[in-house]
């Protein structure tokens, strides 16, 4: 019998297809990221668009570079605050740091640093654990827009009252507002905390390991890959890490389903904290 | 059999549904149930452990990149969305908030049609808000089966009579869902069930 023709069928060939075409024309390469979650994105571009149909992206992206900025912004959106996810910090401060004061000089990644606010919640951290003169924190980006905001250390304080609390929940010994300069809708990082950070262009998709880090922050990155990709990518952050050196993931992501699962032990399994064996 | 799994939505009053239907199962489905259940940013794994007592389906709160395994019931945690990545295992995303809500029973709805086609029931159960509507109807119009929890039931009315705008298959009251489940749509389990209670 002949097979019938699905237009639901049809919308994961188109998909293949724009992705490809991205990628050919601008090498960006989303071809492994999980699916459901990607189809969701190119549908909320097509929509600001206003095109009808997934496949229309592609003559588009031929013509107008401008449609490729749409899509890049929609595949690049992130949900990040300070001291996110607060018990995690808390972890980190009572459990890690006290390790990680033995060494004699502390190398950390944030992988996926997306406006910074992760490694700069990191720097305040370590500040007040008086640490901080002896860290490197580097973070990084595939987002060259979000890697310039990043360095800028600016913020919009409109969620400063959620900053604050979280700040508190992780185990904070002053108040958030110690560590920020606030003018008018926004407010600045005070310069000491961004002294030992850096930030740099890294593609986790195409580019390679980063070095001996004593401690690796990947967090809610993993969940937009596939299977595949996610294996990839865990590897070459193991690859990353020294020695005993730790690794932290989202709160519901986990090594257990992936094939690095057997080269870590679980620090915490809760906040998603592994070290290397 | 015809059907794979099940997706149920539910807001406001969701818990004591979920618990109803759950406590009159006395086995396991033989297909993987997804549930998308409004749920505040801090709650902790209440809903897991209530679930837990309740119902002798077995209960897990999602994790990225889970393997999908049958009889078990699938929770999004709160603050995520849970999608349907293949028939193998399941995805979250961070992605903004659909209808207000992360999770949203729509983003969980639309990716179960476009993996299981007609072979997925959608249940849309009591709430506040219209979440789910448009998930049902992408459902329908994959082929599965929808059904719709009988607003009269329902703790909070809106998100059902929503829901019924789409036409559903099926509209039941609360307190048959779970004999509607086994007695329609799994007749091999139903004869069990009933011989159980006979004894």
């Amino acid at each position: 019998m002949a097979q019938q023709i699905n237009p639901i069928g049809h919308k994961n060939h188109a998909v293949d297809i724009v992705l490809e075409t991205v990628f050919r024309l601008y090498g960006y390469d989303f071809r492994n990221y999980a699916r459901a979650s990607l189809t969701r994105r190119l549908e909320k571009t097509i929509n600001q668009l206003e095109i009808a149909e997934i496949i229309d992206l592609v003559p588009l992206l031929f013509k107008e570079p401008s449609v490729y900025k749409t899509l890049l912004a929609n595949m690049s959106v992130t949900v990040t605050s300070f001291f996110r996810d607060p018990e995690v910090f808390k972890v980190i401060r009572e459990k890690i740091v006290p390790v990680l004061k033995t060494y004699p000089f502390v190398k950390i990644w944030h992988a996926g640093c997306a406006l910074g606010m992760e490694p700069y919640s990191m720097s305040i951290l370590l500040d007040e654990e008086n640490f901080l003169n002896k860290c490197q924190i580097y973070s990084t980006d595939f987002n060259a827009d979000s890697l310039e905001k990043a360095r800028a250390a600016i913020f919009d304080d409109g969620n400063i009252s959620l900053y604050e609390e979280n700040y508190i929940s992780s185990g904070g010994k002053g108040q958030f507002s110690d560590f920020i300069t606030q003018s008018y809708n926004s407010f600045i990082l005070n310069k000491r905390l961004h002294k030992n950070v850096t930030f740099s262009h890294h593609n986790l998709i195409s580019d390679k390991s980063f070095g001996e880090m004593n401690m690796v922050f990947c967090r809610n990155v993993l969940i937009y890959f596939d299977k595949q990709l996610q294996n990839r990518v865990l590897q070459l952050l193991t690859d990353s890490l020294c020695h005993r050196g730790y690794l932290c993931l989202g709160n519901r992501e986990t090594i257990e389903f992936t094939s690095v699962a057997e080269q870590y032990e679980v620090i915490s399994p809760q906040h998603k904290i592994y070290r290397k064996k | 059999m015809k059907y794979e799994a099940i997706v149920i939505g539910a807001s406001a009053g969701g818990l004591k549904a979920m618990m109803a239907i759950l406590g009159s199962l006395n086995e396991l489905l033989p297909v993987p149930v997804f549930v998308a259940q409004h749920r505040s940013q801090q709650s902790n794994n209440y809903l897991e452990e209530l679930l837990n007592q309740f119902g002798t389906t077995r209960v897990k709160e999602a994790e990225d990149k889970m393997p999908i395994e049958k009889g078990i019931l699938y929770l999004a945690p709160p603050d995520y969305h849970l999608l349907i990545e293949n028939k193998n295992y399941m995805a979250l995303s961070l992605d903004e908030p659909v209808n207000y809500s992360r999770p949203s029973i729509d983003v969980l709805f639309e990716s179960a049609a476009e993996v299981y086609k007609d072979k997925l029931i959608g249940i849309v159960l009591t709430g506040a808000n219209s979440d789910g509507t448009a998930g049902l109807k992408e459902i329908k119009s994959a082929g599965g089966l929808t059904i719709v929890q009988d607003p009269k039931t329902a703790h909070v009315a809106t998100m059902p009579e929503s829901a019924l705008t789409i036409d559903p298959d099926y509209v039941i009251p609360l307190d048959k869902m779970s004999e509607f489940l086994l007695t329609k749509i799994f007749p091999a389990k139903a004869k069990k069930h009933s011989a159980k209670k006979k004894t």
